[in-house]
């Protein structure tokens, strides 16, 4: 048998048919839903009196626009809009006999949360949901990736994707990570590196003894921002780790079922003389603790550098630090750790697990938020939030002066009360600087949980390991 | 599905890079449950002020892109999420190609769902087409789908390429769902097969 990689062999375990001309048919082992990008798709099956072919592999939870503060489950309480999103889900997951946990269930968050949470997510699957960030399922060697909203009418139709196979990209990370380098700086830096196009047409397997190295949760970070790596999938192949985490979990398999999945689990991994099409290979020793100075996610240095001009960049690229830069109101040669902030946000998808508050906590203990910072920890699930108060994260999050959230998106994309104002300055764990992302000309930097902590603290980006 | 054959049609300029769907459409038009009318707010922040007077300077707003029919932007177009609400837009203000030197994956697919044709060229073609697009109405570009082509308003022909799938779709406009079901005991089959290997799924 000719050698494969990790993805190969998931792809090969899920091909429902292959037509003459090399378009395929993959079959998806899970499918998630949130409310904003599936209300079109079932209102499609509704017109077609088409059924969701498999309703017991279809998981729905409302998340990118519920409020996250006390008193959400009253529709009065959320905007008209959201509530008639929220509404038509509760709906459609009723009607359509979908898995369901709405948000008065203490299992609600983030969609990517709550996934591996349950145990939906297992190694070796295909997960698909209308959303980009479905990558993090990757974490655990399921292939994950983010779908359209007419995808997701063929999904919940079909249980099928049409696909046509990526190129296979290995990204090493080798040796030990330095103290105050987490997961977020291993997945920014790549894309500092590859740009946030270079991924295009990829799956990405990140790999090395770093990424051996980090927990599930640090896994699941890097694999989140394979997105805006611009790859269709990040995979990291599972191992020990991987089946801990996943033992016992609500939806995980049991008993003599469990062995059977371990088994092939087991074999889930890239043959040493598999092929590549492309490889990029990173130091850990290299890694910085980084932040994001422009409107990119690919616009990243590590903290101790300075703002740059854009006659550093080259073609297309210097119009877009330049109008970054204006956007962003930073001056070039400014020190990155000179840069005064309004705001910290703790949480999301990219960094709202148990581990990214611990993290952040670690840093808090016995501190407080620097004057006038508003600050706010929102949790990336119930079941997260729960825990961090039973080994009191929470409370030291509150005595620093941080606003303790119910679970959502909240200001990771800004599309519920959580906003930013024109101007304002924001530390975000969260993946995206976009213009405009966390509210209308609010201006973000990405950072890793403690360095959003260590930020909260002195009120300008900061250096963590200074803190440590 | 809309069907594309051939569009000659008025081009807009966007050189900048890494145009993504948050800019295409923010998220504050993302609460609908419709399809329909999201052009009235295609790329609302770059287009409008707060007060929802139109920005000038912007090139959807100047009376010779008014009647925009196709774009051409800068690297990685649509990167960022996977809302299918950009494609809508776009489509919905009246755009129906979209030429680029990359685009995001998920972008790319969901603009074939919606009868929208990106077209990927290398960088060389893509400035001559932006050089065309600035002039703005005195120029139309033509595009040619069956025969995998762009004309500029000079008569330049660039060839592009197109997965022949998703090609066969947009010229007859078929809905990808009904191709599939006709696969169904394809995926039956599949099902079978794979809930015994691997019952726990
Ligand atoms: S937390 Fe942010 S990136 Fe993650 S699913 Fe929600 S909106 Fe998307």
């Amino acid at each position: 048998m000719s050698p494969k990689t990790l993805y190969d062999k998931i792809w090969d375990a899920h091909l429902a048919h292959e037509a003459e001309d090399g378009t395929c048919l993959l079959y998806i082992d899970r499918h998630l839903v949130h409310e904003v990008t599936s209300p079109q798709a079932f209102e499609g099956l509704r017109m077609a009196g088409r059924k969701v072919r498999a309703p017991e592999k279809t998981i729905a939870v409302p998340d990118h626009n519920v409020p996250t503060t006390p008193g959400r489950e009253d529709p009065k309480n959320m905007t008209e809009d959201s509530a008639i999103q929220v509404a038509a889900l509760d709906k459609n997951a009723k009607d359509f006999g979908i898995h369901y946990y709405p948000v008065s269930d203490v299992r609600q968050g983030i969609v990517h949360i709550v996934g591996p949470e349950q145990g939906w997510t297992l190694p070796g699957m295909t997960v698909v949901c209308g959303d980009s960030h479905t990558a993090t399922h990757g974490a655990f060697g399921a292939l994950a990736h983010g779908i359209g909203t007419s995808e997701v009418e063929h999904v919940l139709a079909t249980q099928t994707l049409i696909q046509k196979k990526s190129k296979n990209m290995k990204v090493e990370i080798t040796g030990k990570l330095r103290p105050g380098v987490t997961a977020k700086d291993i997945t920014l830096s790549v894309i500092g590196k590859t740009g946030t196009a270079g991924g295009t047409g990829y799956v990405i397997e990140y790999c090395g003894e770093a990424i051996r190295d980090l927990s599930m949760e640090g896994r699941m970070t890097v694999c989140n921002m394979a997105i805006e790596g611009g790859a269709r999938a990040g995979l990291i192949a599972p191992d020990e780790k991987t089946f801990e985490y996943c033992k016992g979990r609500p939806h995980a398999p049991k008993g003599a079922q469990w062995e059977a999945a371990l088994n092939w689990w087991k074999t889930l991994y890239s043959d040493d003389d598999a092929h590549w099409d492309m490889v990029v290979t990173i130091k850990g020793e290299d890694i910085a603790p980084v932040v994001t100075w422009g409107t990119s996610p690919e616009d990243v240095l590590p903290i101790t550098a300075k703002v740059p001009s854009p006659d550093d960049f080259e073609g297309g690229k210097i119009g877009a630090a330049q109008r970054s830069l204006e956007y962003m109101g930073l001056t070039p040669g400014t020190p990155l750790s000179d840069i005064e902030i309004d705001t910290v946000f703790i949480g999301s998808c990219t960094n709202g697990r148990i581990e990214d508050l611990r993290a952040a906590a670690e840093i808090l203990k016995g501190k407080k938020i620097k004057e006038g910072l508003r600050a706010m920890v929102v949790p990336g699930s119930g079941l997260v939030r729960l825990q961090a108060e039973e080994e009191g994260l929470a409370d030291i999050f509150k005595e620093a002066g941080f606003e303790w959230r119910l679970a959502g998106c909240s200001m990771c994309l800004a599309m519920n009360p959580d906003q930013l104002s024109e101007g304002e300055r924001c530390v975000s764990t969260s993946n995206r600087n976009f213009e405009g992302r966390q509210g209308y000309k609010g201006r973000t930097h990405l950072v890793s949980p403690g360095m959003a902590a260590a930020a909260a603290i002195t009120g300008k980006l900061t250096d963590v390991r200074e803190m440590m | 599905m809309d069907k594309f054959e051939t569009l000659t049609g008025i081009a807009a300029p966007m050189p900048l890079v890494n145009i993504d769907t948050d800019m295409i459409i923010p998220k504050q038009f993302l609460k609908t449950i419709k399809r329909s009318g999201l052009g009235a707010n295609l790329f609302d922040e770059m287009r409008f002020d707060r007060q929802g007077n139109e920005v000038s300077d912007f090139v959807l707003n100047q009376a010779q892109y008014r009647e925009t029919e196709i774009l051409v932007a800068g690297d990685n177009f649509g990167c960022g999420s996977s809302r299918e609400h950009a494609p809508w837009a776009i489509k919905d203000f009246g755009i129906r190609c979209v030429i680029s030197t990359s685009f995001a994956d998920i972008f790319y697919n969901n603009c074939f769902k919606n009868g929208i044709l990106p077209i990927v060229l290398p960088q060389e073609q893509v400035d001559v087409l932006m050089k065309d697009a600035e002039k703005g109405s005195n120029a139309r570009m033509t595009i040619d789908l069956e025969g995998q082509t762009v004309t500029t308003s000079d008569g330049e022909v660039f060839t592009f390429e197109v997965d022949p799938f998703k090609k066969r779709c947009l010229l007859e406009g078929l809905d990808d769902i009904g191709l599939t079901m006709e696969k169904v005991s394809a995926i039956d089959s599949f099902e079978a097969q794979a809930s015994a290997a691997r019952p726990w799924v």
